[in-house]
């Protein structure tokens, strides 16, 4: 399958804007590029929003000043986690989704991985899309699943890439998996080994 | 007919369970089991009563793990059309009768982690079936279940022995609410919420599930409109080329059908969509009763349910 082909698969997952919600709770995910959608939500939010909210910040260290993490860390926010990756941050996503009830809205913003993951995790938990709002900001780095060996690669920038499992060199498509929360990379020169097409920095 | 294949059975058992409530069993006519179905399903039960001839849905309260009978109970309800009193009044064991097949409308959604179930009353009987296919399945649930008294609490006991301390019992004579917002407040994510009961229950419930922030998608139930009765008009059926009257206590499908025309049906109570029906020309007011065209359809007036909807006015033309 053709690069251009790809571009009509249905599960390439779109993400929308966040605004708030009529819900009990408000349950956030964001990134350093992500904190700036919580910070300008917070100005169309209606007094008293952020009472009841919780906020799980990955501080990528990209922001070097830490703007978007002062702005956020003044919402006053009284349960505001700080992890270093999301993957540091997905047990205590995971804590709080079993606490939470239903009645709550949960909003994702920031990388590309940073939303799958996230949205994965939730929908583990039994999290109705509907009760889920997604926004992309910052790295469109993928996160790719080996067809072959099912072993992941995280941070794909490159098209084609190699899987860090197998070794297999694979076409990244567009082909995604709620599921694994990953795009489905196939072996791009199966027939012929030597055939090695030169790799390209696309997904940044 | 156009609705589905019915079923010849036979009424094996009628059972008082109170003052209002009786409880009728089929089994097939040729002694084969019945056809499969899930908790929450309902069968349509035709009714010969004189001229008239009644097709009433109810929602099936036995088993779905044993087809060798159907079970459902049935409200005797002295201001409805007289579907309720015919099965009260003529209904004898070892009648021939004949039913639809089951569809259901109400399903469980097996994905949910817990199911809270909501009954009011007569409504109790969806959950009768559904409980025991989460038993089966050792699925989490609670039922919260509101009934006048304890006499008019149809299977309270018999809940009481089967799923303990998930069943939470309100009585009206000793003031016992449900407490919705609580309920709804404290259910963990994921929680798939069914409500069935009176009209002005399932409304709350909905108001309530939308105000908290519920996701639609976890918010099921089920409320089968009686075709209310009124004025008697007439209606023009297009590709049939028939003009039809429609009875004071008759709906525009039954009035369809007694002309001889086969219309599609499900559930007639309006709330499966199987007869919506084109409008497509109206000279007057369509009154609409049910519960499945969109708030703007109904303003649009190009539709119309002819189960349970009416008409008053001129001229009425039906696509059918």
């Amino acid at each position: 399958m053709s690069e251009s082909d790809d571009s009509a698969i249905l599960s390439r997952p779109r993400y929308g804007t966040l605004s708030p919600a009529n819900a009990q709770y408000h349950l956030f995910v964001a990134d350093d590029s992500g904190g700036e959608v919580i910070a300008s939500l917070a100005n169309r939010a209606p007094a008293g929003f952020f009472d009841n909210a919780e906020i799980i910040y990955v501080d990528t260290q990209t922001d070097v000043n830490n703007n978007t993490l002062q702005k956020v860390n003044a919402l006053g926010c009284p349960r505001l986690y700080i992890g270093p990756t999301i993957n540091a941050a997905l047990p205590r996503l995971k804590a709080s989704l079993n606490k939470i009830r239903m009645g709550t809205q949960v909003y994702v913003c920031g990388s590309e991985s940073l939303l799958g993951l996230a949205t994965m995790t939730a929908m583990e938990a039994g999290l109705d899309h509907q009760a889920l709002q997604t926004e992309h900001r910052g790295s469109c780095a993928r996160r790719m699943q080996c067809v072959h060996c099912k072993g992941i690669t995280g941070n794909v920038n490159t098209q084609p890439a190699t899987c860090e499992h197998c070794g297999l060199l694979l076409l990244v498509r567009d082909h995604y998996s709620r599921r694994v929360a990953a795009f489905q990379g196939v072996n791009i020169n199966a027939e012929d080994p030597s055939d090695v097409p030169v790799k390209e920095e696309v997904y940044v | 007919m156009s609705g589905m294949a019915t079923i010849d059975v036979v009424v094996s058992d009628v059972v008082t369970v109170n003052s209002l409530i009786k409880r009728f069993h089929f089994i097939r006519a040729d002694g084969q089991p019945l056809p499969a179905f899930s908790g929450g399903a309902h069968i349509i039960i035709e009714m010969q009563d004189g001229d008239t001839l009644r097709r009433t849905p109810y929602s099936l309260m036995s088993s779905p793990l044993d087809t060798s009978d159907y079970q459902v109970s049935i409200r005797r309800d002295e201001e409805g059309r007289g579907g309720s009193l015919y099965m009260h009044n003529q209904v004898k064991n070892g009648m021939q009768m004949r039913i639809g097949r089951p569809a259901n409308l109400f399903s469980l959604d097996k994905r949910a982690p817990k199911h809270l179930l909501l009954a009011g009353g007569i409504g109790i009987t969806p959950f009768l079936a559904q409980i025991h296919q989460l038993v089966e399945t050792n699925g989490s649930f609670e039922l919260h279940y509101s009934a006048r008294n304890e006499a008019l609490c149809a299977y309270g006991a018999e809940l009481a022995q089967r799923i303990g301390n998930r069943l939470h019992l309100y009585f009206d004579d000793q003031s016992q609410r449900i407490d919705f917002d609580t309920l709804l407040r404290t259910q963990p994510v994921g929680t798939h919420i069914y409500v069935c009961g009176p009209a002005p229950m399932i409304d709350h419930v909905l108001t309530r599930c939308e105000a908290m922030g519920w996701p639609d998608a976890h918010v099921h139930f089920e409320h089968f409109a009686k075709a209310p009765p009124g004025e008697s008009f007439t209606i023009e059926l297009k590709a049939s080329n028939k003009r039809v009257v429609v009875g004071e206590n008759q709906s525009i499908l039954e009035a369809i059908e007694a002309a001889g025309v086969d219309a599609p049906y499900l559930c007639r109570g309006g709330a499966c969509g199987q007869c919506e029906t084109t409008v497509l020309e109206c000279d007057g007011k369509l009154l609409h009763e049910d519960h499945w065209l969109e708030e703007d359809e109904k303003a649009d007036g190009k539709k119309i349910m002819p189960c349970v909807s009416r008409f008053r006015g001129q001229r009425l033309v039906l696509d059918r």
